[in-house]
């Protein structure tokens, strides 16, 4: 009896042991994934067809689904804010909860989970399957460095992709939210824009709306390019990588936001 | 039409787009273009509480924002709250009575500087001191000289 105890107890605790190791070498896996891309970023940049092709791939194909997002996650808004202030007879500053709260959370936040699932889960399968059918193996014979021509440009393309649609989905948003408090409810147009500019300020709310997206798509795009990178080479691999890739993405992209509104709106 | 042509026509777009969004946002949602320094000049006034003033908070006269309170701060001589004002240049010639209140927008809104136009020849330059000044209103105060007054009101 006693000698079962000790060995489950030992069996728990070596349990707990290798779960600790293995998240550990995950994250250092990571680390040094990190470490090898950021040399290849200057690079990227001077490839501009390269970067250019990312960005039409991560950013002008997501336009759509961001602006329809964007404009019911507005509509959405003006209702229910509509229906709240009411209560308090001041449905005037439906135009300022809208767009603060689109500017500050929703906007950076939905349009990275629409990032992540759109345009993350395509660059994981993308370079998974360069993985599997060995085209990544083919470009280091060549002597051509794939951090430098697959990695780093999709990176850099991210980067520059979704703070643009974050900025889209806000703008859309807002018009969302006027179209259905001014259009349809009939909230003042001037008191709806004029509440909205006097409380909406421009660095502490739209410059760290802009951090935000920036944060979110460095951290979705070195997600995805890493389960993509590090796949097991299998179409059952890279259809796994693919689901971790969005739900670690959003995942780490709404905890990420928590800690960045706490440091940001004190 | 290559495929290379069709991306930058899009990533184009996008970018169009997107300054569209910027230029919609800074000057239609945000107060970007209330940030925009306007050649102003400095006003002081000491006020013994300023409540909730923050910086950034507009100085009106008739409702009309005519500056932007840019520090507050404590005066080293008399210990009472310093507050430096930015006023726009177009309203260079604020009388030298005039004087500086603390009032409340709306009943529960945001705190802003009301300047009550004087009657005097001389206008206040840049650096002048407010003579006259009313500090902000503190509720807490106010219902306990209601209530003073009140219990004095029922001894008779």
């Amino acid at each position: 009896m006693l000698a079962w105890i000790l060995q489950t107890t030992t069996r728990l605790i070596a349990g707990l042991g290798s779960a600790t190791l293995g998240a550990l070498q995950g994250l250092g896996k990571r680390a040094l994934f990190v470490w090898a891309v950021i040399p290849a970023l200057p690079y990227s940049v001077w490839r501009i067809r390269l970067l250019m092709k990312q960005i039409y791939f991560a950013g002008v194909l997501s336009l759509p689904i961001i602006l329809t997002a964007g404009l019911f996650v507005g509509m959405v808004l003006g209702l229910q804010g509509h229906h709240i202030l009411t209560t308090y007879n001041s449905e005037e500053a439906v135009g300022t909860m809208t767009a603060l709260s689109l500017i500050r959370e929703l906007g950076p936040v939905v349009a990275a989970l629409l990032f992540a699932g759109r345009a993350g889960s395509a660059l994981t399968a993308e370079v998974g399957l360069m993985k599997s059918t060995e085209q990544l193996s083919a470009l280091e014979m060549m002597a051509v460095d794939p951090m430098k021509f697959v990695i780093a440009p999709r990176i850099l393309a991210s980067i520059i992709a979704l703070p643009m649609l974050a900025m889209i989905f806000i703008a859309t948003g807002i018009f969302g939210g006027y179209v259905v408090a001014v259009g349809w409810l009939g909230v003042d147009d001037g008191a709806f824009w004029a509440q909205m500019s006097e409380q909406v300020d421009w660095y502490d709310d739209v410059i760290n709306g802009l951090v935000k997206a920036v944060v979110f798509a460095i951290l979705i795009a070195i997600i995805a390019l890493y389960e993509g990178y590090e796949s097991v080479p299998t179409s059952e691999g890279v259809s796994h990588a693919t689901t971790r890739s969005v739900v670690h993405a959003s995942l780490v992209v709404l905890g990420v936001d928590f800690i960045l509104t706490s440091l940001m709106f004190t | 039409m290559t495929r290379q042509i069709k991306a930058e026509i899009g990533v184009g777009l996008l970018v169009l787009i997107t300054l569209v969004s910027m230029v919609f946002i800074a000057l239609k949602v945000s107060n970007f273009s209330a940030l925009q320094d306007r050649p102003s000049y400095q006003l002081e006034a000491l006020f013994s509480n300023v409540g909730g003033l923050t910086v950034r908070a507009p100085v009106k006269v008739s409702g009309v924002t005519i500056g932007r309170v840019a520090k507050i701060s404590i005066d080293p001589i008399s210990y009472r709250a310093k507050v430096a004002m930015d006023i726009y240049n177009d309203y260079n010639d604020l009388p030298m009575d005039s004087s500086a209140s603390i009032l409340t927008s709306g009943l529960l809104g945001s705190q802003y500087v009301g300047v009550e136009i004087g009657g005097d020849e001389e206008v206040l330059a840049d650096g002048a001191r407010f003579n006259y000044t009313q500090s902000a209103l503190v509720l807490e105060s106010l219902i306990g000289r209601l209530m003073v007054s009140l219990t004095e009101g029922g001894d008779k």
